[in-house]
Order: structure tokens, then C-alpha cells, then sequence
């Protein structure tokens, strides 16, 4: 039970965290920022690395595999997918490139 | 300090890291750099867990991580902006699997070693001889976890082939629907309940098909310009998914991280929705296209439509004082963002005013239509978000409208039946001339027939967008 209560408290700790670190939000972020959330819950892969490390059976070996197969593409293929979109945004908002043409 | 103290600490790092990835990510100078962050973050954290005392199977997690990474890297880095979308979808969706499955895994694990206890609501169990008994609790633990994450799994599958037009992208109804998903879901809470009690395998395996029914018939009544939104909502259900997995296996970091996600993705979703003008219950449960069959195309049949040749439109916009250029998914779908550029450019050489403005939902997703632009070099500048342009439409000769269709349709404004009522949108037909680029005479995304089409201010031009352009580009240059 004090277990449960100390995950309570990280739990009930992160919401109010999680609530605080966005505020606005300018719409052109929208997708960046769900995609690079998307990527740190992609974490999931120490758990499954967790579990299939502790396996046992061969149920467990199976599903503890294929969760760290789909963990893997998760935590890659979110962090890839952010930067590429992140990366066209580079330098812009302070030095606007047309300036110097004009 | 001992070897477990140290893989903590490393750990609560890897944690903050996604704190500060986070509060990066939600503002456009930091934005690259709080990914980074996180990316080294979660780097050390997989790294540590390496370092765990008795991890077994190794070749297989390591062929499986080779795998994992193999198929994910080619396919986020090759695959064309526009179907970026769909692909967070997918990320999101096996993220979901996952944590279901560590959930599952975490619970044979659990009812390997110990023996259910048949005691009340959080009792804790005490040892019977060296067996330990899974405490109900601990079964609520897997039971949250397996249901959100399936439900995002399936329903991140059924988003994803929307996207990808492997099926409809409009809503999918049947007579009866609320009531159908409405079984299903006390089905769902049935056997969880059963599960609780009994805490035998078998339940979990039932209810592990059951959420994925409730996943798809979630999804399913939702369509059009909604599906980004859910998607972020599935998202932050994957991040919940996640922290419900680390209080099964007893990982902080899991529970930290995935609760960051949930909270601040259900912000997120909310900021999202509001930009389209809804609320999110509006969203997920009043079927989008139910309006539009009863109240759509029928008496509007046979109006006629002006269409033009790019030469004329190439004087009209050659002479023009100010055009303002509203791009849309058409855009994106002809690869013609290269194209567009250069005639804006052409337009700026010929003295003309020309800016870019951008529907917030512009694109299939907040902010999509800002990165393909981006990708053509269009200065920053030139891109005006919709409240700043929509003041500068009166005065413009004409709105050049690119692929577009919903975020240009005054029935948002004027038609209450309609099913965009209320979406804010540009307004196009403030200008003195509007421009059409469209492919067919198909209504857009949301499968609306958009009035500004048949105004006699507006002109068609029917084809492929980047066709057009470039048709456009040199009739500009001959005037």
C-alpha cells in the first residue's frame, strides 16, 4: 500500500505538471508538439525491456518481444518524425529570410 | 552508490528531460531543441536499463530493437510531408499496443508468482507461505492499462486508414450507434469487473478484444477535418496507457512520462478543438456527416460555375495591387508548395502584395500547411495566421485559393445547419476577385458543398494544383 500511495504521488505530481508546461500554444506547434509527446510516451520501451527481461514463460517471452518491437518503433519513428518536421522551422521566427531581398 | 540507485537517478533525469522537452516544444524558438533534449533523454534511459542486474533475453530484445528502429527510421524520414499525419497515428497507435502488452506481460508475471486474493476494493494481501497475493488494486492496474492502450491501438489504426484513404474518411454511422458503442463499452467495464474479482487470464485475453472493438467503434462515427484532433486525444489515451504500465511493473519513470503526456495532451486537444471553433464532446460524438446528407448538394444540384483560363487569371493577378493566397491540403496533395513560391515570388518582382494566409486547421493538422511552406523556403513572414489576415481580405483584389475549400466556406458563418457552423474561416469572399485552384468540382474534406463557388466573383480553375501554378507563373510573366 505505501508503494501505491508513493506511484499515487508521482502520478498526481506529474498531472499538475503536465498541466503547467503547456500554456499557449500557437497553432503552427500543434502538430510538432502532439508529435513530440507522442514520442516521449514511446518510453513504453523501458517497460517492455523491464518485462521481457524479467520473462519467464514463453507467453511472456512472446508478448514481452513484441512490445518492445512496437516500443521501438514508437520512440524512433516519433523522435525522427518530430525533428524532420521541427527542423523546416529552423532559425526562421528571429531572422526572417525575405529581409535582406527587400 | 549501488548499480539500482544509479539506473534511478539516470532515471529521474531521463524524466526531467521530458519536462523540459515539453515546455520546449510549446514555443517556436525552443521547439528543436526540447526534442533533442528528449531524444538524449530517452537515449540514457534505454541505455541504463541495459545496465539492469539479470535481464534476460537479451538477443531478443536487442533483434527486436533492430527491427523496431530498421522499419521506423526509413519510414518517418522518406515518406512525403503530407502523409506525416497518418504516420503519427501510427506511432501513436503501437505505442498503445505496447503498453497493453507490457501490461499483460506484467500481470503473468505478477499471477506466476503470486496468488489472487479474492479481498475487497485496494486490500492489501498478506503472505501465505512464501506466495504473495496480487492485490485487486494491482489487477485495476492492468485492467486501465490494457483498455486505454488497446483503445488507442485500434482506434489510431482506424485513424490512420482514414488518412490514408484506405477507407472513408467521413464519418461511418449506422441507425442505433450511440446505443451499440454504449453496449460495448459496459461490456468492456463487465469484464474488467469479472477480471477484478476472479483475476483469471482468460478474462484479460476477452477484454483485450473487447477494447479493441470499443477502440474502432470509438473512431469510427468520427470523420473529416476531426480526425487530427482525435488523434491527439488517442495520443494523450497512449500517454495515460503508459502511466497505467508503470504502476503495474513499478516504474516512476513510466508513470512520470506518461502522465505528462496524458495531461498535457488532453490540453493540447482542447487547444486544438478550439481552433476549429468546437467543443471536444461535439467532436467526438456528433457525427459530422449527418448534417451535411440531409441538408448538402440536393437543392444546389444544377448552379452553374465560372471557369477560367490560366491566362486570364495570370493578368488578373499580374495587375493586381494585393493578392492573398490561401493554401490548403490541395496543395500539399500536388506537391505545388515549389511552384507557389515562385509565383509569389514573381508577383513581389512585379511590385504586387502578396501574402500567405493560414487556417489554423489548413492542412489535415494544426500547423501542417505552415511546415510544407516552410519546406518550399517561403519566408516566414509572408505567412499570416487567419486573424491577422482575414482584416487585410477587404482590401485585397483577389484571394488566390489553392486546394483549399472548408476553411474558405462562409456557410460557417451564415448557414447554422451546416455541419462547420461555427468553424472560424478565411474570408475569401471578402476579396474583390476569388480564385479557385480545384481538382473536380468535389466538395472538400469535411464533404460540404462550399456557395463561394458559385459566386459571380469567382473564377474555377480546374486541374491538378501544380499544373495550374505553373501555368499561372507563366502567364504572369507574358503579361
Amino acid at each position: 500500500m505505501n508503494q501505491l500511495l508513493q506511484y499515487l504521488t508521482v502520478f498526481v505530481l506529474s498531472i499538475v505538471v503536465g498541466f503547467e508546461v503547456i500554456s499557449k500554444v500557437p497553432s503552427i506547434l500543434h502538430t510538432p508538439l502532439m508529435s513530440g509527446s507522442n514520442a516521449i510516451h514511446g518510453v513504453i520501451l523501458v517497460g517492455a525491456m523491464l518485462v521481457l527481461g524479467n520473462a519467464t514463460s514463453t507467453p511472456e517471452i512472446v508478448l514481452g518481444t513484441l512490445a518492445v518491437l512496437l516500443g521501438t518503433l514508437n520512440v524512433v519513428g516519433g523522435f525522427v518524425v518530430t525533428d524532420r518536421m521541427l527542423e523546416m522551422f529552423r532559425g526562421k521566427p528571429e531572422k526572417p529570410r525575405g529581409e535582406d531581398a527587400a | 552508490m549501488s548499480r539500482g540507485t544509479f539506473i534511478d537517478l539516470c532515471y529521474l533525469i531521463a524524466a526531467l528531460t521530458f519536462i523540459v522537452a515539453l515546455k520546449g516544444l510549446s514555443s517556436p524558438r525552443h521547439a528543436r531543441q526540447g526534442n533533442l533534449v528528449a531524444i538524449g533523454g530517452m537515449t540514457l534511459a534505454v541505455a541504463v536499463t541495459f545496465a539492469q542486474p539479470h535481464l534476460a533475453h537479451l538477443p531478443w530484445m536487442i533483434a527486436a530493437m533492430a527491427v523496431g528502429a530498421a522499419v521506423a527510421v526509413p519510414t518517418s524520414r522518406f515518406v512525403k510531408m503530407t502523409a506525416i499525419p497518418q504516420l503519427v497515428a501510427a506511432f501513436n497507435g503501437v505505442g498503445g499496443g505496447a503498453a497493453a502488452l507490457v501490461s499483460i506481460t506484467g500481470y503473468l508475471a505478477l499471477s506466476r508468482t503470486t496468488v489472487v486474493c479474492s479481498g475487497g476494493f485496494l486490500s492489501e494481501c498478506h503472505s501465505t507461505g512464501g506466495v504473495q497475493d496480487v492485490a485487486v488494486y494491482k489487477i485495476l492496474e492492468v485492467v486501465l492499462g490494457v483498455v486505454i492502450g488497446t483503445v488507442s491501438f485500434a482506434g489510431s489504426a482506424i485513424a490512420f486508414a482514414k488518412l490514408q484513404e484506405l477507407m472513408t474518411g467521413r464519418p461511418v454511422t449506422y441507425p442505433g450507434q450511440q446505443q451499440a458503442n454504449a453496449v460495448i463499452a459496459a461490456a468492456v467495464v463487465a469484464i474488467a469487473a469479472t477480471l477484478l474479482v476472479t483475476g483469471s487470464v482468460v478474462w484479460l485475453w476477452l477484454l483485450l478484444v473487447l477494447s479493441a472493438v470499443l477502440g474502432v467503434a470509438f473512431v469510427l462515427p468520427v470523420g473529416g477535418a476531426d480526425v487530427p484532433v482525435l488523434i491527439s486525444l488517442l495520443n494523450s489515451f497512449t500517454g495515460l496507457a503508459v502511466a497505467a504500465s508503470g504502476f503495474t511493473i513499478g516504474s516512476n519513470l513510466l508513470i512520470i512520462a506518461g502522465t505528462l503526456v496524458g495531461a498535457s495532451g488532453i490540453l493540447l486537444t482542447r487547444l486544438m478543438s478550439s481552433a476549429m471553433g468546437r467543443s471536444l464532446p461535439n467532436i467526438l460524438f456528433s457525427a459530422f456527416g449527418a448534417v451535411t446528407t440531409a441538408s448538402g448538394a440536393t437543392e444546389k444540384g444544377d448552379r452553374s460555375v465560372r471557369a477560367g483560363t490560366a491566362e486570364d487569371v495570370g493578368v488578373l493577378l499580374a495587375y493586381a495591387h494585393k493578392v492573398v493566397v490561401i493554401p490548403g491540403y490541395g496543395l500539399a496533395v500536388a506537391q505545388a508548395q515549389h511552384v507557389v513560391r515562385e509565383l509569389v515570388d514573381e508577383l513581389h518582382r512585379r511590385g504586387v502584395e502578396t501574402f500567405f494566409a493560414i487556417h489554423p486547421v489548413a492542412g489535415r493538422m494544426p500547423g501542417h500547411m505552415n511546415v510544407l511552406l516552410a519546406e518550399a523556403n517561403v519566408p516566414y513572414d509572408e505567412l499570416k495566421e487567419m486573424d491577422e489576415a482575414n482584416p487585410e481580405l477587404p482590401t485585397a483584389d483577389v484571394a488566390l485559393v489553392v486546394g483549399a475549400n472548408d476553411t474558405v466556406n462562409p456557410a460557417a458563418d451564415t448557414e447554422p445547419g451546416s455541419p462547420i457552423y461555427g468553424m472560424p474561416i478565411i474570408h475569401a469572399d471578402d476579396a474583390a476577385n476569388v480564385v479557385f485552384l480545384k481538382r473536380s468540382m468535389r466538395p472538400g474534406f469535411a464533404g460540404i458543398d462550399n456557395d463561394l463557388l458559385y459566386d459571380p466573383k469567382t473564377v474555377l480553375l480546374f486541374g491538378d494544383a501544380k499544373d495550374t501554378l505553373t501555368k499561372l507563373l507563366a502567364a504572369v510573366k507574358a503579361a
